[in-house]
């Protein structure tokens, strides 16, 4: 049976994975315990200050102190406390294994973008399909600094961490798309580094990893072309957040115009920006850096032959 | 106290040292080489201040930039260096000296009713190496700032570019030395504080008679002596990482970035405490004065102080929960964390036992003592929330953390700062303020900073991650009523500064005790004359024994001119 999938309340976002349910349930029994204990705590206080408000004349006296409630309210909180020790770390270890057979899917985190393989080796950036009801288990990476994959709907989060695999494991139960943050602080763009996953069933993820590496048919709402498609690999791969389109200056040089002009290149000649510098600027970026971006390092992309094609022809179009 | 002589007495004429602190030597000099510990605190005041107001300059400019989705004043990094740089700036130059260093510095020694520190010259220095640490602090500001937030975590702040590394390129190695150096102040004031309060107190001042404030600066400065070289390592490995390349936390050199997690974190999470405890001190002594009655569970109040400080040292895990630890530690900081709930529990407990069968008022020092009680308990709570592991993992690094903590750092510590501000500052300045303005600074404050942290607990809760330059757009809304709420409390601030200054200008004099106290520093006069008492005072009874005070000594008025109980 299909779980219904449980909107977005006031205070937290939809539901999308099987450990949401729980997590959801302990956030809102601590949350209305706090409540009660709040107005409490807020409500003898406010009833004392209007009682023994000073009146003049008063004399202080001495009263003394209550040992036994003393005792009862350090000893209480002891057993309150070994109960939402044990209710969080038991959903916790249930969050933090994965389970059986789960589907292994490898996440690359470079500045600024998510970078997702796909079982049978198919790669793809910015999004991430995922059959619906299937556990998955992340194996993440980071090329550079430290980033954090945070997906509020599946209440998962886990740092990638350079030189350390790290794991997180999950089962969507619900279809949609689900938000992906960076949440771990990795410089100039870190609020634009941003993912979808998109929950679809088993047919339809099969029938995306078929699709993946070629042209798509529609582009939004119209037939694709190289450009357009081109185009769309462009933002979905995250080139916009250190390549302006539109001339202004950004981390890395603005691809405005760049097609056919000469490059002026760092500790060499200038270069005509042809289809085969712009391949290898996409494959390896290194080789050849423009002058005064020698300080910001663009990680290398992977990319099939035709999505590279796709992507030298929509730079074509920017003029 | 039977032996407290409150004025000079007769046959004593109003020169030498009789005559209070302030005017007791005259000239620039005689501030600059000071050996007295009210002077020292009197500039170290001046210095937490003014950071405060830069760091509240920064935190405007953030939420400024907030105010819309995508750009609204600034761009990407000139946001990431403003939020850096309120934090250091909040952390380092203003919270951690700020009740301590200022407060502790002018009030210990006379609450113990000792002429001075143990060590006054230690204590000299300790604000010069506070100046001097400061100094780098303005000199990285000034070559570009920091891009790294407070916590200089590795390997962004780390890889230099410049040598081929993948970190920031702003200037971390001044602003991390900074903060290695004011380490060192900090470590000296613990120690002068620990060996004051061991050696220094006065004839009859028992443990037991101890003010709770000098308990919870005897217990955070045994943190500060602790926890603060381990920062101080940290930061001179981070330096050599940055400017030697010697790998130690850079992966790419092979080293572990991980471990300057828990490097960190092992000073800074202490550090909390460092920041919160003297607060709670404070809030101690004003709720006692205005319900003119004993704090309820005295020792349980003061060891919980010590209890925070022997916790605070075993829970840095608990920010490292998606880092990369073992499951087996996150278990343990897990449980070890969830004790802290205990002795803040039992503080707020005993607070409001207190309220009972007081005889209350409601002067400005209370009203921000009271609201450090509604605001500490929601920062509190909000910590279970963190504690939990598996709801901790969706809230980890959202707005929900940045509203926890503000709501225990500026909710607790800021309001018991703000607080013993207003309650002492008859004391140290002799000038009484306007009572109309304080309370309008407060209620803007108090309205402002909720408006713009309650907030926060929704945006966080809804998947806001923090340190975003950028949001989407359903986020909007919430982040606008967060900004409108800032302005308010910057304007509560603003009117606060001014009631302050006014008073200095134009304040009625302070008499020795306006409160009514029952406490022993307010038995000599405001201010205190430069070895804090006439005659050495000899304590008779407990600093909220308002059974056992006598009429003169909680007399409001001005004393006449008696005898000097010979």
């Amino acid at each position: 049976m299909q779980p219904q999938p449980q909107p977005a309340t006031f205070q937290l976002p939809a539901q999308m994975a099987v450990a949401a349910e729980e997590i959801d349930y302990l956030y809102y029994f601590v949350y209305w315990f706090s409540v009660v204990f709040f107005v409490g705590i807020v409500g003898v206080s406010l009833y004392f200050l209007w009682k023994y408000k000073r009146r003049p004349g008063q004399k202080p006296e001495h009263v003394p102190d209550p040992t036994k409630l003393e005792l009862f309210w350090t000893i209480t909180p002891v057993l309150f406390i070994g109960y939402l020790f044990h209710a969080s770390f038991s959903a916790y270890i249930k969050q933090a294994t994965a389970a059986e057979g789960a589907m292994e899917i490898r996440v690359r985190a470079r500045k600024w973008a998510w970078d997702f393989e796909y079982p049978n080796g198919s790669r793809e950036g910015g999004q991430l399909y995922l059959p619906v009801n299937k556990p998955v288990k992340l194996v993440m990476s980071s090329d550079d600094v430290i980033h954090s994959f945070y997906v509020p709907a599946f209440r998962a989060k886990r740092d990638a961490v350079p030189g350390l695999y790290s794991h997180l494991a999950f089962t969507p139960n619900v279809k949609g798309e689900a938000q992906v943050y960076c949440a771990e602080f990795c410089g100039t763009s870190h609020s634009g580094m941003l993912a979808k996953i998109i929950v679809v069933d088993e047919e339809q993820y099969k029938k995306h990893l078929d699709e993946l590496d070629k042209m798509p048919e529609k582009c939004g709402e119209k037939p694709c072309t190289p450009a357009t498609w081109g185009e769309q690999l462009f933002v979905k791969n995250g080139c916009p957040s250190c390549h302006s389109r539109d001339g202004s200056k950004s981390l890395g040089p603005s691809l405005k115009g760049v097609f056919g002009t000469p490059q002026p290149i760092a500790g060499s000649g200038p270069v005509t920006a042809d289809e085969n510098y712009l391949r290898e600027s996409i494959l390896r970026p290194n080789a050849k850096i423009v002058e005064g971006y020698t300080t910001v390092q663009m990680p290398p992309f992977v990319f099939k032959d035709p999505q590279v094609d796709a992507i030298i022809a929509y730079l074509k179009t920017l003029k | 106290m039977a032996s407290v002589v409150t004025s000079p007495a007769h046959g004593h004429s109003d020169h030498g040292e009789n005559v209070n602190y302030l005017i007791a030597k005259r000239g620039l000099m005689s501030w600059i080489y000071t050996l007295d510990h009210k002077r020292i605190g009197v500039m170290y005041l001046i210095a937490v201040t003014a950071s405060f107001l830069l760091g509240g300059i920064f935190a405007l400019l953030v939420r400024a930039e907030l105010f819309t989705a995508g750009r609204t004043i600034m761009d990407a990094d000139t946001y990431n260096h403003m939020f850096s740089l309120h934090g250091v700036v909040m952390v380092f130059l203003f919270i951690i000296p700020s009740i301590p260093a200022a407060m502790g510095n002018i009030i210990l020694p006379v609450q113990l009713g000792t002429k001075d520190v143990a060590f006054p010259r230690l204590n000299l220095l300790s604000f010069y190496i506070y100046v001097f640490g400061a100094c780098f602090g303005v000199y990285s500001m000034v070559h570009g700032g920091v891009d790294t937030g407070w916590t200089f975590y590795v390997p962004y702040s780390s890889s230099d570019p410049a040598l081929g590394g993948v970190g920031t390129a702003s200037s971390v190695l001044p602003m991390t030395f900074a903060a290695f150096i004011m380490g060192f102040s900090s470590i000296l004031t613990g120690v002068n504080f620990i060996a004051t309060v061991h050696k220094m107190r006065a004839p009859g001042m028992t443990w037991r008679r101890m003010p709770l404030f000098i308990w919870a600066l005897y217990a955070t400065s045994i943190i500060q002596v602790l926890a603060t070289p381990v920062l101080a390592i940290t930061l001179v490995l981070l330096m050599a990482e940055r400017f030697l390349s010697l790998g130690i936390f850079d992966p790419r050199l092979g080293g572990d970035p991980v471990l300057y997690q828990h490097f960190f974190w092992f000073y800074s999470h202490p550090a909390v405490y460092i920041m919160i405890v003297p607060g709670m001190g404070v809030v101690s002594e004003i709720i006692a004065t205005f319900a003119r009655r004993s704090i309820v569970g005295y020792m349980f109040v003061a060891m919980s102080s010590l209890g925070l400080a022997l916790v605070g040292f075993l829970v840095w895990g608990h920010h490292l929960f998606v880092a990369g630890q073992s499951e087996y530690a996150v278990m343990v900081f897990s449980a070890l964390t969830f004790l802290v709930a205990i002795p803040s529990g039992v503080k707020v407990f005993n607070w409001v036992a207190t309220l009972y069968r007081g005889s209350i008022s409601f002067e400005s020092p209370m009203l921000w003592a009271l609201s450090f009680l509604f605001m500490f308990t929601i920062g509190g709570l909000t910590g279970l929330f963190l504690g939990m592991v598996a709801v901790d993992v969706h809230l980890h690094d959202t707005y929900f953390v940045v509203a926890h903590f503000h709501y225990v750092m500026v909710g607790g510590t800021v309001m018991a700062f703000v607080g013993g501000l207003h309650y002492w500052w008859p004391k140290i300045t002799g000038k009484m303020y306007e009572e109309r303005p304080a309370k309008i600074g407060w209620a803007l404050v108090f309205i402002g900073f909720n408006q713009t942290f309650i907030t926060q607990f929704v945006l966080g809760s809804r998947g806001m991650p923090r340190r975003y330059y950028d949001y989407l757009p359903e986020f909007q809304q919430i982040h606008q009523l967060s900004t409108i709420g800032s302005w308010i409390l910057g304007a509560g601030f603003l009117v606060l500064m001014f009631n302050f200054l006014g008073s200095l200008l134009k304040g009625k004099r302070a008499p020795r005790n306006p409160w009514g106290s029952c406490a022993l520093e307010w038995q000599t006069t405001s201010p205190p004359p430069l070895y804090n008492f006439v005659h050495d005072p000899v304590v008779t009874r407990g600093p909220y024994d308002y059974h056992l005070a006598t009429e003169e000594e909680l007399s409001t008025g001005w004393d006449e001119i008696k005898d000097d109980h010979k």
